[in-house]
């Protein structure tokens, strides 16, 4: 799964979307009568696999609305919901589509269910792939209620409208809510997808695009149960699971017998575990009756690992200072790089570093196991692909897939971790042995240690400018992460990417660094790292150029060579927008400086300003505007949080560094891997575009663009030019 | 192990506990109240807060047995009618992300309006330091207890 994240990512970031694209699969509708009454709606595909689906796709049609005898609907949100805000969005298409009042709409999580297709959550493809499902659900149950009336007052169907939950013939006066009509609607044909009025554009809605709060909200402000962490369970025990603490060791001898006389402990033992790193780990289960009996008992533990690799960061680093002086493998060279940055009237060069970091949900990795009488597992998790989850538990158990059921929690934090499993084969294991239902619970010590971090990388890159003060070569070489020959998972970087297709001359090679340390996708992997590496070198460019930032990059996204790497217009039309907003050009004040920055990936155009105030090398970002172009907005509040949030993240996570020693992570708690607190938060300003394009997704790409479009206001108010990250190691404090 | 008698959000709750075993622990997997969430363990992201006779308390790291006879609120004691302005302010703000710390965030709210019914910017930032989180929502926060304030003026002044 792991290579097939990377490629997909590759493919959505050169795949520019059209405007309103039709239908491209034949979905059909399902129609049928619960027990209880309620007119149930699904919708099925034929004759296609589900596009860009993690895998399989599905003949059967899935469940999405039932129309309930007391009014209400209840909506089905197949999606794990990690804080992106899906459980709320997806929903709302479907009611737009019923034209039904959205306080009357109940949403119901799905549990991991084969009719659903796709139901994972990454790459952003969430709401791309849900849009046209979850129109055709909603219109399609529309229309059957519209006959439905109809049929019933003998007039035509195309006079009858739709408003609130009730279908109207005007001028006969009459009206009927659709609780009324399901009986009637259940009998009548079900409609082809063609006859549906699906709306698109931001001028058809009612309901989409306006601030909408989440579902789980009122659960929330109550502390009620929702999360992986909250399951309960009758005799449920509490486990952890202890694994070596340089990756991939494994135990020799531990006192297991010790720990389980410890008080509350009712087991201890070796898990002898395998070799994959994203799989079941050799280590030692502890299962008590509490978890803090199991924390203390923990203490008692006296583990003999074998350790298998002694992995440094000293090591990395010596060996990418190594790799620079190569030339590397080319994997992409268009036009002459050498010749061109020889007749170039100035080259600029420069070297860029970022560091490992950690997702750090703040949740720690949890998930809740019991196994039936009748040997079905059935699994209460946070997972951001519960289907990878289940493979992976079938795989490792030898358990029939048809035996385990995942139940969806809410995710406390996902950005990519949660695409592992690793914690679920562990507790999955745990509960066969110990034949109660189980949680385990990590530490956050565990989490922290046994990550799969956002791979470092050093990116060497030179710019030839020409006599017009255009960029006439750029050449890069990257020095990465991989192992047997492949770049490990999170370390790749697409030929596909820009500055490719921007400049005439461009050269990419790679090096790599043996890695034997568990990497992976980390929110809009990839991108937030390289984007803050060629927007800060733009910034440089543009400088050397005597040129204005947004004037050069303008005209950078002016012409292509070969096929553009992304949609230059709507690229433009973000930075013009969030250029105008903060009022480019103007001065800032005393202290003060603006940075820009554009990008594109998973679909979306972003691109931010952020004004840092300035004293000495202390600084404080006040403010980011940002221009989005996402498509049309689904939930106004949704997408807001979502740029707002990413860009807290993206200042968070470059104040931060993950490093190894002998095969382990150095960090371990928040004392040495602090995320960034309230007062460091810059208030954020979001114009979004509302073109008619489909919709995309927002919970990766504000993020990418945010660190370079700071770093460079920082270079602006401070004259200190940022290429190292965390921050700090530039002399900047924030 | 010894017996703890706790008040815990109005009522009176015994557990047998060890001694060291944080209040975090006691709430979550010996009175199933599961609203207090673990973070960290070392006090320093501020998911477990609770409030201990009013002020933000860090469950992690507090033993259960040093809070006997006081008062604790936790968030699923504080104003379950939802009628509270905090929690009004974070519906309408919409808030969460992922919510994970909101839990947390509301009861730090609360105990900064009660001290200081008009805080400011800077005040916010201040009181509210000590509550992570990794979402990223600290502009809705910030909003948010604005928001609280002029509703809770509002309220005292009808």
């Amino acid at each position: 799964m792991k290579d097939r994240t990377q490629k997909n990512r590759g493919r959505s970031s050169s795949a520019t979307p059209t405007p309103s694209a039709g239908i491209s699969r034949r979905a059909f509708l399902k129609v049928s009568m619960a027990a209880s009454g309620a007119l149930v709606v699904g919708v099925g595909w034929s004759g296609l696999a589900l596009a860009e689906g993690l895998e399989g796709s599905t003949w059967e049609p899935n469940l999405y609305v039932r129309i309930n005898r007391d009014g209400t609907v209840t909506i089905v949100s197949k999606n794990p919901e990690a804080g992106q805000g899906v459980k709320t969005a997806f929903p709302m298409v479907v009611a737009e589509h019923l034209e039904v009042d959205w306080k009357t709409v109940q949403v119901e999580q799905a549990p991991l269910d084969d009719r659903y297709g796709r139901q994972a959550i990454g790459g952003s493809r969430g709401t791309p792939d849900g849009w046209d499902d979850l129109r055709i659900a909603g219109a399609g149950a529309l229309f059957l209620l519209n006959r439905a009336a109809a049929g019933q007052w003998g007039v035509p169907a195309a006079e009858c409208t739709a408003k609130s939950g009730v279908i109207h013939h005007e001028a006969s006066g009459q009206s009927a809510p659709y609780n009324t009509l399901l009986d009637a609607a259940a009998e009548l044909p079900v409609p082809e997808v063609g006859q549906l009025k699906l709306k698109t554009r931001p001028a058809e809605f009612k309901l989409l695009g306006k601030f909408v709060p989440g579902v789980d909200n009122a659960k929330i402000i109550h502390g009620k149960p929702l999360f992986g962490c909250d399951v309960r369970k009758e005799g449920m025990l509490y486990a952890q699971f202890v694994k070596c603490p340089s990756f991939g060791g494994r135990v020799r001898k531990a006192n297991v017998d010790t720990v389980a006389k410890q008080p509350g402990i009712t087991h201890a033992f070796v898990v002898e575990g395998g070799d994959d790193l994203t799989g079941l780990m050799p280590g030692i289960a502890i299962v008590g009756e509490t978890w803090w009996a199991v924390t203390k008992a923990r203490e008692t533990l006296k583990v003999d690992w074998e350790h298998t690799q002694s992995d440094s960061s000293e090591a990395y680093e010596k060996e990418a200072a190594k790799l620079a002086q190569g030339d590397g493998e080319t994997q992409r060279h268009d036009g002459d790089v050498e010749k061109a940055l020889e007749s170039a009237e100035k080259v600029i060069e420069a070297s860029y570093y970022y560091p490992f970091v950690s997702h750090a949900n703040l949740e720690p990795q949890v998930a809740t196991a019991l196994f039936h009488e009748s040997g079905k597992l059935e699994m209460w998790a946070p997972s951001q692909n519960p289907r990878g989850a289940r493979r992976l538990i079938s795989d490792t158990l030898g358990l029939p897939q048809d035996n385990i059921h995942i139940n969806l929690e809410r995710i406390g934090g996902g950005f990519g971790r949660r695409l592992r499993h690793d914690y679920m084969v562990e507790v999955a294991w745990i509960a066969r042995v110990v034949k109660r239902p189980v949680q385990i619970q990590w530490t956050r010590e565990d989490d922290m240690q046994h990550g799969f971090n956002r791979p470092a990388a050093w990116h060497h890159l030179r710019a030839g400018i020409g006599s017009d003060g255009r960029m006439s070569a750029f050449d890069h070489h990257f020095v990465t992460f991989g192992k047997d020959g492949e770049a490990v998972s999170g370390a790749g970087l697409s030929p596909k990417q820009y500055p490719a297709g921007l400049v005439p001359n461009f050269r990419l090679r790679q090096s790599m660094i043996e890695c034997n340390v568990p990497t992976g996708p980390w929110r809009s992997p990839g991108h937030s790292a390289w984007c803050w590496v060629y927007q800060s070198f733009f910034d440089e460019v543009a400088l050397a150029a005597e040129r204005d930032q947004l004037e050069f990059r303008l005209d950078l996204l002016s012409k292509s060579y070969g096929e553009p790497p992304l949609d230059l217009a709507r690229t433009a039309g973000t930075l013009k927008k969030a250029a105008q907003a903060a009022g480019w050009g103007r001065d800032p004040g005393p202290g003060r400086g603006l940075g820009m920055a554009f990008h594109y990936d998973h679909g979306s155009f972003v691109s931010h300003v952020a004004q840092v105030a300035a004293q000495g090398n202390r600084i404080k970002v006040e403010k980011v505007w940002s221009g989005i172009d996402a498509g049309p907005v689904i939930n106004l509040s949704g997408a807001t949080n979502q740029v707002e949030g990413a860009i807290v993240d993206a200042f968070s996570t470059s104040q931060l560094e993950l490093t190894f020693k002998d095969g382990a992570t150095e960090q371990s708690n928040f004392h040495d891997y602090m995320l960034a607190t309230i007062d460091q938060a810059p208030e954020v300003e979001c114009h979004f575009i509302q073109s008619d394009f489909p919709p995309m997704g927002l919970g990766e790409p504000p993020m990418a663009p945010a660190p370079p479009a700071i770093t460079n206001a920082i270079f602006a108010a401070t004259g200190v030019r940022i290429r190292e990250q965390p921050w700090r190691k530039a002399g900047i404090v924030v | 192990m010894s017996q703890v008698s706790l008040k815990i959000n109005g009522q009176e709750h015994t557990v047998d506990v060890s001694p060291d075993t944080p209040l975090l622990w006691a709430l979550r997997d010996q009175l199933n109240m599961v609203g207090t969430k673990y973070g960290c363990g070392i006090g320093l992201c501020g998911s477990c807060t609770v409030l201990v006779d009013g002020e933000p308390t860090r469950s992690c790291t507090m033993p259960a047995t040093a809070v006997e006879g006081m008062e604790i609120t936790t968030i699923e004691g504080f104003h379950p009618e939802g009628g509270h302005p905090v929690q009004i302010a974070w519906q309408e703000e919409d808030v969460a992300q992922c919510g994970y710390c909101q839990g947390g965030q509301i009861l730090s709210a609360a105990a900064l309006l009660e001290k200081n019914p008009d805080p400011s910017k800077e005040d916010i930032d201040q009181a509210m330091a000590g509550n992570i989180c990794r979402c990223g929502t600290y502009p809705r926060i910030r909003k948010a207890v604005q928001l609280a304030a002029k509703y809770a003026a509002d309220g005292d002044e009808s």
